[in-house]
């Protein structure tokens, strides 16, 4: 690797002299791209890994103006840094590969690439890149004007926001984006009115939802309870989503690794939705209770976190992938880099083809799911280097409750400290916890966040005690929800989530969060959630298959992106510090994201999926604010049986589901949450 | 050998291989992109090159080898070979590597076998060739010579 370090400033002769970093596993392409770049008089900074190359980026994003990364990688998807260095970094990324496949410069652009080259690269298409990086400046400003807020982080939200605004139609996001970029410029004060959440503003968020109660937490109340001047409903709604999506997503990161476990059955929502159960059992206890949350949620959303909370477009736009799973795959790409046994992409995105995910996979299932997936998770987080978000969920989830768990927890934790993240299995014990049975542990130490699943209690109120006791119901109706949401998330994030590694069933299923108190057998979840939510689930499930879950046809993860956002928020790492909140943030925006719309991130990016997606948050609705405003495609159907699994397959559905049950009057008449 | 005679030569080889379609227009962005400050560029991407492929090959002829084949994992590898010949301008290796992508589609093993050994032959082809040419060239400048410039 080498770092060009003679650029410190940012260079006044611009294009000349801008920073760029390339990525690229090959050694010819990336030495051609590294001279290329030095004839076009930029300073080039090459690396052969993407964890190096996102170490760099964070070290200090405003090293470099431009990323150029390879699509295909050993050591991450390219598709997955890309989205990483979006949301983290809000750089202009440009994404290289030697195919140039319709389908492929799609998703590149779902994620939220500037543009896609073909190599062989030459160099007149290199000779005009900078003009993404003007392109971004320019719109970042643009949203900074219109915010009356401290930006916290100017550039991500920013961007995000221009993405946000296309994120309504998910095919034609950059379209839109150019179009809204313009749009901006003319009025600055428009009809979206950036609002960028502080961390104060934040907190006030938060503690207006942890007085009001997760449940009963509407957009028009937290708006009140707030009394922020020039705050709107619309923008306490969708902050609320993704803050929901958020909380799945920790949760989920628990249940993932149950989900692994679970998951690996090839169940597909009901692994999910244990992994959501568990991830929110999980989470209960490390929340412990709104307070919790509050406090949790606080310090794991630093303005990092609020930074993404606020980009939701933004993470949609990369959370949608093809699958419009996008958050979830995000989250689940966390959670389980490495880890084979994730599978969540599988379980996500297949969801749909067991039919289990519908709803909610019963609580046996569920916590199968979990345990699998967290535990996975755990697994994976310990070595998902670049995988930040992972660790932020699953250490919370585990905060010690389980005796697997406590990597979990400390993932949560660990999100602060990318080391963590880096694949530090210090708190977790993967082996434990994923041991097939670890589920079990898990579970038992659920027994705490029960408390917090109670808001899901609802949800699983369909589920018997097959739960393990801990997790309790609790768990399962936050599985449930979860699950879809995570399902749909994971499916969109399929491709970037660490996922990748083969466990797709798994990663569906731990994002799951299946509730530690569901030792259930894999089998048996998918056989039980089958029947569960028939037709939603089926729709749902269909639905998302359209999204493009071919990959994951076998998990039915749904949720998993809910849960774990749910996990995320639900678990705020004890003393998380502050870069953990930065991932958290980061998934949490992707978790919110998919358990508000069900995929509202992915649903943006999705250009077809995203109707799944709905659908599936719909149904799950839980309520989580599924902002329709954001232009969740999600459909908006309410969720009956209150879990609408079908198809969800993310987390969003689950999360969503789950929270349906239990809030889906409040939800319902909010109007804000109605997973479309 | 006097230099002219080695100039001659080396514009001629560089020429068939052009011609012949062991090389392509990459090639030639690579010689131009070879200069004052980057005097050895050809011959240090060409030797990566080198060493990757035959990294590449490796790795594939194991890969078929086995019981069950991972066809993931061939797929990633031609995909890197693919990436890596167009970026120099092997042009032939590279085309040969388009077939081999679909059969890795189709889990086709045997196909993928025979794709292999096509790959294989041409990268022996293109090595000798290039090497020729660096030795070539070498010749030229040891003999006080300047590396003519290709159309």
């Amino acid at each position: 690797m080498t770092i060009d370090r003679s650029f410190v400033e940012p260079n006044d002769q611009f294009p000349l002299g801008m920073r760029v970093l390339a990525v690229d596993d090959d050694p010819i392409c990336l030495k051609l791209l590294e001279t290329l770049l030095r004839k076009c008089q930029y300073h080039v900074t090459t690396t052969s890994q993407a964890i190096m190359a996102l170490k760099l980026l964070r070290e200090n994003k405003n090293n470099f103006d431009l990323v150029i990364s390879d699509v295909h990688m050993p050591d991450m998807d390219g598709f997955k840094l890309l989205e990483l260095v979006g949301l983290e970094m809000d750089l202009p990324v440009i994404m290289l590969s030697a195919y140039g496949d319709t389908k492929l410069v799609m998703k590149g652009i779902s994620h939220g690439a500037c543009d896609y080259l073909l190599k062989p690269v030459r160099i007149e298409e290199l000779k005009n890149i900078w003009q993404h990086v003007v392109r971004r400046k320019k719109t970042d400003s643009k949203e900074q004007n219109n915010s009356d807020k401290p930006c916290h982080e100017t550039e991500g939200g920013q961007a995000v926001t221009v993405t946000g605004d296309s994120d309504q139609n998910g095919k034609l996001n950059r379209k839109k984006r150019d179009q809204k970029e313009d749009e901006n410029e003319d009025q600055s004060t428009q009809k979206r009115t950036r609002v960028v959440w502080t961390v104060d503003l934040h907190r006030k968020f938060v503690a207006a939802v942890n007085q009001l109660g997760i449940d009963k937490a509407v957009p028009k109340r937290i708006l009140d309870m707030m009394n922020v001047e020039k705050l709107t409903r619309e923008n306490v709604a969708s902050h609320l989503q993704k803050y929901r999506l958020y909380l799945k997503r920790i949760s989920v990161v628990a249940s993932h690794q149950a989900n692994m476990i679970a998951a690996s059955g090839g169940a597909d929502s009901p692994y999910l939705q244990m992994g959501f159960l568990n991830g929110l059992g999980n989470v209960p206890s490390m929340v412990g209770s709104a307070q919790f949350q509050n406090t949790d949620v606080r310090s794991l959303s630093s303005s990092g976190m609020l930074d993404r909370l606020n980009t939701p477009a933004g993470l949609g736009m990369r959370g949608l992938s093809s699958s419009g799973m996008v958050q979830l795959g995000h989250a689940d790409n966390l959670i389980n880099p490495i880890n084979n046994q994730n599978k969540f992409h599988e379980v996500i995105l297949p969801g749909n083809q067991n039919g289990n995910i519908q709803g909610m996979p019963t609580p046996f299932e569920f916590d199968q799911l979990q345990h699998k997936n967290g535990v996975d998770h755990i697994g994976d987080l310990s070595s998902a280097n670049n995988d930040s978000m992972v660790f932020p969920i699953s250490s919370g989830l585990s905060d010690g409750n389980m005796n697997g768990n406590s990597s979990r927890n400390s993932f949560l934790g660990a999100p602060h400290n990318p080391v963590m993240l880096q694949g530090q299995p210090q708190g977790i014990k993967r082996d434990e916890l994923c041991g097939n049975q670890s589920f079990v542990t898990v579970a038992s130490s659920n027994r705490e966040y029960s408390s917090r699943l109670a808001d899901f209690r609802g949800c699983i109120d369909s589920w018997p005690a097959v739960q393990a006791s801990e997790i309790q119901s609790n768990s399962f109706t936050s599985n449930d929800c979860f699950k879809q949401d995570t399902r749909s998330y994971l499916m969109d994030r399929k491709s970037s989530i660490a996922m990748d590694t083969g466990n797709k069933s798994n990663n569906n299923s731990s994002i799951a969060v299946v509730p530690a108190g569901f030792p259930v057998l894999r089998t048996d979840l998918q056989s039980q959630a089958a029947p569960r939510q028939q037709s939603n689930a089926e729709q749902n499930m269909n639905d998302t298959q359209k999204q493009g879950w071919d990959e994951n046809k076998q998990n039915p993860s749904h949720g998993p992106n809910l849960m774990c956002s749910f996990l995320n928020s639900m678990i705020p790492p004890h003393g998380v510090p502050d870069p953990f909140s930065q991932r958290l943030d980061l998934e949490n925006t992707i978790c919110h994201r998919n358990a508000n719309g069900n995929n509202m991130i992915g649903q943006r990016n999705l250009v077809d999926s995203s109707t799944v997606q709905h659908n599936e948050v719909e149904q799950s609705a839980i309520g989580t604010t599924a902002k329709p405003k954001q232009g969740n495609l999600i459909n908006q159907r309410k969720p009956q049986d209150g879990y609408s699994f079908d198809d969800v397959g993310s987390l969003e559905d689950l999360v969503t589901a789950m929270m349906k049950q239990e809030e889906d009057k409040s939800n319902m008449r909010e109007g804000g949450w109605v997973y479309i | 050998m006097e230099v002219g005679q080695l100039q001659r030569q080396f514009v001629e080889h560089t020429a068939s291989m052009f011609h012949e379609g062991f090389l392509d227009g990459q090639f030639s962005q690579l010689q131009q992109l070879q200069d004052e400050s980057n005097p050895d560029f050809v011959v240090e991407v060409v030797s990566l090159f080198f060493q990757d492929s035959e990294r590449l090959l490796n790795e594939l002829t194991r890969a078929l080898d086995q019981k069950c084949v991972d066809f993931k994992k061939v797929d990633a590898h031609v995909h890197q070979l693919k990436g890596s010949s167009s970026s120099i301008g092997a042009q032939r290796v590279k085309n040969s590597c388009f077939n081999f992508r679909n059969f890795c589609e189709e889990q086709n093993t045997e196909a993928c076998f025979r794709c292999l050994q096509l790959v294989k032959q041409e990268y022996l082809l293109v090595k000798n060739k290039l090497e020729t040419l660096f030795r070539l060239e070498q010749q030229i400048l040891a003999a006080g010579g300047s590396i003519p410039m290709m159309e």
